[in-house]
């Protein structure tokens, strides 16, 4: 990525499309890809665009409790037309407990996607961390189930827009069995995802960037970029192993792990 | 179709595979052939194949994921018989520029049976009681039918468009590995071209050998302890020419790799 060092928009214009992205995620409609109105707008003014909507919800007494990276499969780059991973933070209100149920109609238009979260127990500051730093930093992984909410139309953006949009955040269920990493071979640990009961979507852990640990190798290096770190104890999800399925009020989800168990949840 | 057409299908198929060369489809030639015919055309097919000289070692199972049953508007898989002149082991050259016309690669699971399974009525549990091992495997079919335009009848026709296959030298005991949630990397010349799952098939590979059991046992015929049995294709189809490097990775089972020539 270009341009992360240097912004074209001004802290005003930062701020405003925050509240403008954020107005769409709390209320539940769609808006225009926002590089349509600003196209000379870098990546460093879309992260600065996310890290102010984290800065909101921070202020307004909401936790950070995560950080996803989107994007990280081929499956979903060919999907949405991109060719960069991306990342963005969870909070406290995206969780729901597995088994559990999500409303439909507090979202636009989600989308689930099979993943991993990775726990550590020690800091990754990047730049330079490798699959090998995330593996021995890594406290257990667990299965999670990320789902998706683009807040632009039709579900259609660019990377710097989706970045700035909090690469779709919206809600996860995590549960399942959790494992040592040097339990678990992660680049062919298979994931089967069926939505009402039908087999929906297959895939292994490789579809990640080759392997699970890369993806949160390449957060903690992108972080680096702006000096922040991934601290002991972060909770990350990796992106999704299988394109992502669109669900609809009324269906229901089982995604089975191997060796990690399931997870499952109800659209409501 | 009549005995005779059936017969001539047949060795038409033969000498295709023998002097490579690719025929019209059935399916435009004799419009009403059946399912039964074309099974018929196989049995015939692969009887040239035994008279001279190759032993039939085992079965494979074909079509077993959704979109290429959605692709040839079918609802069920279909099978075609292994010889011995099909199989080659790992780390041995594939030949398929010699013995192969339009080669594509598909990663699978085979089962090695130490039971005699006749079905009808055969269950999963009878399947997995069945099974010594399983072990991963590259099945690189081919199609004696011109540019693959194949309809269902077609494919049956054609011994289930099967080709050459390989073996990984890694066997694992059925019940050490979830055969449904296992999952599959496929590499080709150091890229990493698709990942699967075993739900892939049919929901499950043993689901796709218990369907061929009670298949044959329609027939009276029975998969036999020893026999090798393909359970279908986990990612989608590859097309593979002399030079290709291919590996496949099964989560819990091991891998195969096989380099075309």
């Amino acid at each position: 990525m270009s341009d992360v060092n240097e912004n074209k928009l001004s802290q005003t214009q930062i701020e405003e499309l925050a509240e403008h992205l954020e107005n769409a995620e709390l209320q539940a409609y769609e808006v225009t890809k926002i590089t349509d109105d600003y196209p000379d707008m870098t990546y460093k003014d879309a992260f600065d665009i996310q890290w102010e909507i984290r800065r909101r919800k921070e202020a307004r007494g909401n936790k950070i409790v995560g950080m996803k990276m989107g994007l990280t499969s081929w499956a979903k780059m060919s999907q949405m037309g991109v060719e960069h991973p991306c990342y963005g933070f969870l909070a406290d209100y995206f969780t729901v407990p597995d088994g559990g149920e999500i409303k439909h109609d507090e979202l636009i238009h989600p989308k689930i996607e099979a993943e991993l979260a990775f726990v550590t127990k020690a800091p990754l500051k990047g730049p330079g961390i490798h699959i090998g730093d995330v593996l021995r930093a890594t406290d257990f992984v667990m299965p999670a189930v990320e789902v998706i909410d683009s807040r632009y139309k039709d579900f259609k953006f660019d990377l710097k827009s989706v970045i700035a949009d909090n690469s779709s955040s919206t809600r996860f269920i995590t549960g399942g069995r959790m494992a040592d990493v040097a339990d678990l071979d992660l680049k062919t640990l298979g994931v089967v995802m069926e939505i009402n009961g039908e087999v929906v979507e297959v895939g292994a852990g490789a579809a990640v960037l080759g392997h699970p640990a890369s993806s949160v190798a390449m957060l903690a290096n992108m972080l680096g970029e702006r000096g922040e770190e991934l601290p002991a104890g972060s909770f990350v999800m990796i992106g999704a192993i299988t394109a992502a399925v669109q669900v609809n009020k009324g269906d229901s989800f089982c995604v089975r792990y191997q060796d990690l168990g399931t997870i499952s949840g109800k659209f409501v | 179709m009549n005995k005779e057409q059936i017969l001539l299908c047949g060795d038409e198929l033969y000498e295709a595979m023998t002097q490579r060369h690719t025929l019209r489809p059935f399916t435009e030639r004799f419009t009403d052939i059946t399912i039964e015919d074309a099974y018929a055309i196989s049995l015939r097919m692969i009887e040239r194949r035994v008279a001279a000289g190759e032993k039939i070692i085992g079965k494979k199972i074909g079509l077993t994921s959704k979109a290429v049953q959605n692709m040839l508007k079918v609802g069920q898989p279909d099978f075609g018989f292994l010889t011995d002149a099909m199989a080659y082991s790992e780390g041995q050259e594939m030949p398929i520029s010699e013995k192969l016309m339009q080669p594509k690669a598909e990663g699978e699971i085979a089962f090695i049976l130490k039971k005699d399974l006749l079905g009808p009525g055969i269950t999963n549990a009878d399947v997995l009681a069945a099974t010594d091992c399983v072990l991963p495997c590259f099945e690189v079919v081919d199609s004696r039918i011109e540019n693959w335009n194949i309809k269902i009848q077609d494919t049956v026709a054609d011994n289930a468009s099967c080709g050459l296959f390989i073996l990984g030298d890694k066997a694992v005991d059925p019940r050490k590995v979830d055969l449904s949630t296992c999952g599959m990397v496929v590499e080709k010349n150091g890229s990493i071209i698709s990942t699967g799952a075993g739900a892939a098939a049919l929901g499950s590979p043993v689901n796709c050998v218990t369907w061929l059991a009670n298949t044959l046992g329609h027939f009276g015929i029975p998969l036999k302890a020893g026999e090798v049995i393909l359970s279908g294709s986990l990612v989608p189809l590859e097309p593979v020419q002399a030079g290709d490097f291919m590996s496949v990775s099964i989560g819990g089972i091991g891998s195969a790799s096989v380099r075309f020539v």
